[in-house]
């Protein structure tokens, strides 16, 4: 009986524990229908009953650039690298959004979907790749606001761009957005689902770390001393990056831009294998 | 026969008390004493689940040690008081949560309903609902939109499938939701008592398209239920869950009559000293007790075997007239049948005081399903002096009434059953 047993082949096994690169990518694909449904029900439950709709997509970035020019480029006489203030700060405000929006979101994508993950099993990795997606749509739209806005400048107002290679590298610094927000998230929600005081360090957090990114400033500016530590942040390549190939100013390497990636990729893996370790016992301690 | 689900050695460990204070410090013991190479030292502290008694520590085991397996094609009822460990383990089936120790195997794709409607979101239409809470609970697109029709149909609520749910009746939401689920393909359902909520006429549609699923697919079924009629129509074995470990495996019916005596005497009884009254002039009424045929008190009967009400109540005067009475209803609150003490002849003079009757039904008529006993007193011929609605309430179980399985939660609209002797007048005449 038990030399047959051992023979038999099981589809599934559940079992107290799993391998630690277990990762169940298989399983992520296999649910590939649900990502695009959840993604389609973000966006469309966003809009709805709202009477300005998806405008508010755009109105969130101009508006808080309004403020930005008032505050840090008026009162506070920020340098912007020799850039029009309104499009240094929109591409700063957009890229950062949608980092921020990655980070804050699956932070607290235990939290929010207690009820489902308590009912229903599907990978639970497709919540915050969802949230990662989602967010890229709404990315996607407030990129092509700040292009019209480029447009703008060169037809209008004369800025001079200067076309160059950094452009290409663009999806490269989107995926490092996404697999950062996305991995320092995962680990985030792993450990607030025990610790819940970190729910209310992210927000906060997310604040603080943005004045560490070069957003309203540009790294040029920064002293030597802080440089050092503003470098280590891989938003820094990331968002000096996007203003080297987009706006033709900025202060990225390769190299920094490689260990942007490197550390990213560091930090998804080690959240994807953290949020696997907890997703499997979670409900019973939220 | 061919086992779809093995569980062997299978255990959950809840800790007591408030979650989050000292957890940071008892994480750091635990992984000190694991990086040592010795037992999780709170792995020992576990005692068996009893709600009843105040344990010693504050760690206990929800299930513990638990094997069985199940076969394929197999509809198994889990029977077991709150708190017996029942969702527990459908949460670990279910992958919702991981067990403590064990190990499960399954064979086959498992789907599980321990809610109907997860994740319906309120601001999508019927359509876009349907789609992803069928993708929430692992179907394929493509098979959703083949199966949509279909889904739509059995829900009934084709007018509305393009308005946001949120716009739904609470009724034609569960409706949608269980119609999603009921169109899962897989080999294996796992359902939780969702049928507790939706229309009567809908739970036995329910029940009809579960039953309807084990019996022409060949598809594997356990389902929770407090419900024992829906269970032992539905089930052909039970699993009664106690205190975490396995009471009982086997055949449903036998399943049943053991957690039914062993149920028996708590709900049995009912004092109506805090019920709602009548008039109350002179009478009142003390308590009634419902028991079955051997004089057990029970608030679970069969179909068709004797049971007896007892009924005490209190005169404050001499009544020269006196009417006992006392009738059954349905949930709807359809008042079915009523026993009253004149119509057979019992005697009507009562002395001033605390009296008991009891009154025998030899054959109970009720389908299986849940009733409520109404009880009065009264003068003959005048109005009612003290009457108690749902004094008691009772549950009737389905049995084997004439060697033929009968399923008679698809004559729920029928509600009696009387015996009646069938005789064949011609055979094939053309």
């Amino acid at each position: 009986m038990t030399s047959k047993k051992a023979h038999e082949h099981w589809d599934l096994k559940i079992r107290p524990t799993s391998p630690l690169f277990d990762l169940h990518l298989k399983d992520v694909w296999n649910y590939r229908d649900l990502l695009a449904l959840l993604v389609r029900r973000d966006f469309v439950s966003f809009y709805k009953q709202t009477i300005l709709g998806p405008v508010w997509f755009f109105l969130q970035p101009l508006l808080t650039t309004v403020m930005y020019v008032f505050i840090f480029g008026r009162l506070a006489g920020l340098s912007t690298d020799g850039l029009p203030q309104p499009l240094f700060y929109l591409t700063g405000i957009v890229a950062w959004n949608y980092f921020a929006e990655c980070l804050t979101k699956t932070s607290s994508v235990f939290r929010d979907n207690a009820n489902i993950f308590g009912k229903v099993y599907f990978p639970r990795l497709i919540m915050p790749l969802s949230i990662v997606v989602s967010n890229l749509v709404r990315f996607g739209v407030q990129f092509l606001l700040l292009i019209c806005m480029l447009f703008y400048y060169i037809y209008f107002e004369g800025f001079n761009i200067e076309a160059n290679i950094y452009l290409l590298l663009l999806p490269i610094m989107i995926f490092i957005m996404a697999i950062l927000g996305l991995g320092s998230g995962m680990i985030i929600s792993a450990m607030t689902t025990k610790y819940r005081d970190l729910a209310f360090l992210v927000t906060f957090g997310v604040q603080l770390l943005m004045y560490a990114t070069p957003v309203i400033y540009p790294l040029s500016t920064a002293s030597p001393a802080v440089k050092g530590i503003i470098a280590a942040n891989p938003m820094t390549p990331v968002l000096e990056g996007i203003r080297l190939g987009l706006l033709g100013k900025g202060d990225m390497s390769m190299a920094s831009l490689a260990y942007a990636l490197v550390s990213s990729l560091v930090i998804l893996i080690s959240g994807i294998i953290v949020f696997n370790r907890v997703e499997k016992t979670f409900i019973d301690s939220v | 026969m061919d086992h779809v689900i093995e569980v062997s050695g299978l255990s959950k460990l809840y800790r007591l008390g408030e979650i989050g204070t000292g957890t940071l410090s008892r994480d750091l013991h635990r992984w000190v004493a694991r990086a040592m190479g010795k037992e999780d030292p709170f792995l020992k502290i576990g005692e068996s689940n009893d709600r009843t008694r105040k344990g010693s520590g504050d760690v206990v085991y929800s299930l513990r040690d638990i094997d069985f397996s199940i076969g394929a094609g197999e509809t198994v009822g889990v029977i077991g008081r709150n708190g017996a460990g029942k969702s527990t383990l459908l949460k670990i089936l279910s992958r919702v949560t991981s067990p403590s120790t064990g190990e499960v195997r399954i064979k086959g794709r498992i789907a599980s309903l321990l809610e109907v409607g997860t994740g319906f979101h309120p601001e999508l239409t019927g359509r876009e609902n349907i789609f992803l809470n069928g993708a929430i609970l692992g179907m394929r697109k493509s098979e959703i939109r083949r199966k949509f029709d279909e889904i739509v149909d059995f829900s009934g609520v084709e007018r509305y499938v393009d308005t946001p749910v949120k716009r739904y009746s609470s009724g034609m939401y569960v409706r949608l939701a269980f119609a999603v689920a009921a169109h899962l393909e897989s080999e294996i359902l796992i359902v939780d008592e969702v049928l507790a909520v939706g229309d009567v006429e809908f739970q036995q549609k329910c029940l009809g398209k579960m039953g309807e699923v084990s019996k022409g697919e060949g598809r594997t079924i356990l389902f929770v239920s407090h419900n024992m009629a829906a269970i032992s129509t539905l089930c052909r074995s039970a699993l009664i869950l106690q205190n975490g470990r396995i009471d009982f495996s086997g055949d449903v019916n036998a399943g049943i009559e053991r957690y039914v005596r062993s149920s028996k005497t708590s709900t049995g009884v009912v004092d109506l000293a805090n019920a709602r009254h009548h008039l109350c002039n002179f009478s009142k009424l003390r308590s009634v007790m419902l028991m079955d045929e051997s004089g057990v008190v029970t608030s679970t009967l069969f179909i068709g075997n004797p049971f007896r009400l007892r009924i005490s109540f209190e005169l404050f005067e001499d009544v020269r007239n006196l009417e006992i009475g006392w009738c059954i209803n349905n949930i709807q609150g359809v008042t079915l049948v009523g026993y009253v003490s004149p119509w057979e002849g019992f005697q009507t003079r009562f002395d001033k005081g605390v009296h008991e009757v009891e009154c025998t039904v030899p054959f109970l008529q009720t389908l299986p399903s849940t009733y409520h006993v109404t009880v009065w007193v009264k003068r003959m011929g005048e109005k009612i002096d003290d009457e108690v609605e749902r004094a008691i309430e009772f549950e009737v179980l389905s049995r084997d009434l004439n060697g033929s399985v009968t399923y008679f939660d698809k004559y729920a609209e029928l509600n009696m059953f009387q015996h009646s002797s069938w005789t064949q007048i011609n055979a094939g005449v053309s």
